[in-house]
């Protein structure tokens, strides 16, 4: 450790998966010290309505953003391939979630 | 969808995935049958219920007086979330309560317009906080020794009590761990939280041993198996403090400690501190003044 003091916990992201949701989904986000009490916040801050049954928590340093400067280069290109929807293809009633 | 009933409103059966609001709630005490077994003493369950629940709504109290106090936003809701885990478990109890005394009284009669000296709950449950520390101190002491009581309540004879330490056990389990990982933080943490960590674990210590001596009432209700008696507890929540002291860098709590803010007297017999007396005039001052009062 640096014996530099910060005055303020670090950001964290917080994603949760819903009792029927299949993917964690974002939430929003709290200020903890470590991974472990980060974990505890957002049990308390974002569960608390019987929302959850499982939690991710990344610290928001760690997540790595596309930029709006890219948003041109990045999403554009794809606004005019819609033959890459698989739309022509029967989906069976046994194949779910798609 | 009827909305009469809060607990059938929210328990949703369509697969509206409104997830933000939370769905599949659940009453505790659903399809729980409330007849009282015919062999047991009704008032002494009455006032068994009283002491379990008056312990869990003046805790509930003391933490909810934390609420923009808080060091921490998180820390704050947290808290806040105890308190109200608490005090579910205590109408809960304090309903049961007046059941089983039948003389008319409801959760709010017991809860609102009861004098100090009519409160069973232990002095742990009232005694103020000086700081951060000492609440995480009372907390990781009263969550200990609760979730060991609940866990025992659970194969209680009354049905009711069962429920109710069914459903708290998972509460209060959590509650525990809150408590010891910011014990261990602050105690493991630099000279200053070390040393705050230190007296208030030792400020605890004199309200330690009579969670662990049974009422009269609690001997009795506890050889007829509906309730649990304290002293069989005390291993248990002496080994996992122990363990919480020692991972936190604490010795542990000494008599060095000790508090001259003790009343003479057992909180289960009814005698409290000016504190409780506190607690009472902030909770109880609404209902009062405005008996029967609804909106």
């Amino acid at each position: 450790m640096s014996g530099e003091i910060r005055h303020e916990w670090p950001l964290f992201e917080v994603f949760v998966r819903a009792k029927r949701g299949l993917n964690h989904v974002h939430v929003g986000s709290l200020r903890a010290a470590d991974h472990e009490m980060a974990l505890h916040h957002a049990r308390d801050l974002y569960t608390r309505r019987n929302e959850g049954v499982s939690i991710w928590v990344v610290r928001s340093d760690d997540v790595v953003a596309s930029g709006p400067d890219d948003k041109e280069a990045f999403f554009a290109p794809s606004g005019d391939k819609v033959y890459r929807h698989p739309t022509y293809y029967a989906i069976p009633d046994s194949v779910p979630h798609i | 969808m009827s909305f009469d009933d809060a607990y059938q409103a929210l328990t949703d059966h369509d697969d509206d995935a409104r997830w933000a609001y939370g769905t599949g709630f659940a009453d505790p005490l659903a399809g729980v049958p409330t007849a009282i077994p015919p062999d047991v003493a009704r008032l002494d369950l009455a006032a068994y219920c009283l002491m379990l629940g008056d312990d869990a709504l003046i805790m509930s109290h003391r933490l909810q007086q934390w609420v923009t106090r808080a060091p921490e936003l998180e820390d704050e809701l947290a808290v806040a979330n105890i308190g109200l885990d608490l005090l579910g478990q205590s109408r809960l109890l304090l309903s049961r309560a007046g059941e089983a005394e039948g003389a008319g009284r409801d959760e709010d009669t017991l809860a609102y317009l009861r004098d100090a000296g009519e409160f069973r709950n232990v002095r742990l449950a009232e005694r103020a906080d000086d700081d951060f520390a000492h609440l995480v101190a009372r907390l990781l002491v009263f969550a200990a020794w609760r979730l060991a009581l609940l866990d025992r309540l659970a194969g209680s004879r009354d049905p009711v009590l069962a429920a109710i330490g069914a459903k708290g056990v998972k509460e209060v389990t959590y509650h525990r761990e809150y408590a010891a990982q910011w014990v261990v933080r602050l105690g493991d943490g630099t000279d200053v939280s070390h040393g705050r960590m230190q007296s208030a674990a030792d400020a605890v210590l004199p309200l330690l041993d009579e969670l662990f001596r049974p009422h009269e009432i609690e001997s009795r209700l506890a050889a007829a198996g509906v309730a649990v008696d304290p002293s069989t507890l005390r291993p248990e929540v002496d080994a996992v403090l122990d363990e919480v002291w020692q991972t936190a860098t604490l010795r542990p709590p000494g008599a060095e400690g000790a508090d001259e803010r003790e009343p003479a007297g057992f909180g289960r017999d009814g005698v409290h501190g000016a504190e409780l007396v506190e607690i009472l005039a902030e909770l109880q001052g609404l209902a009062r003044a405005m008996p029967g009062g609804a909106w």
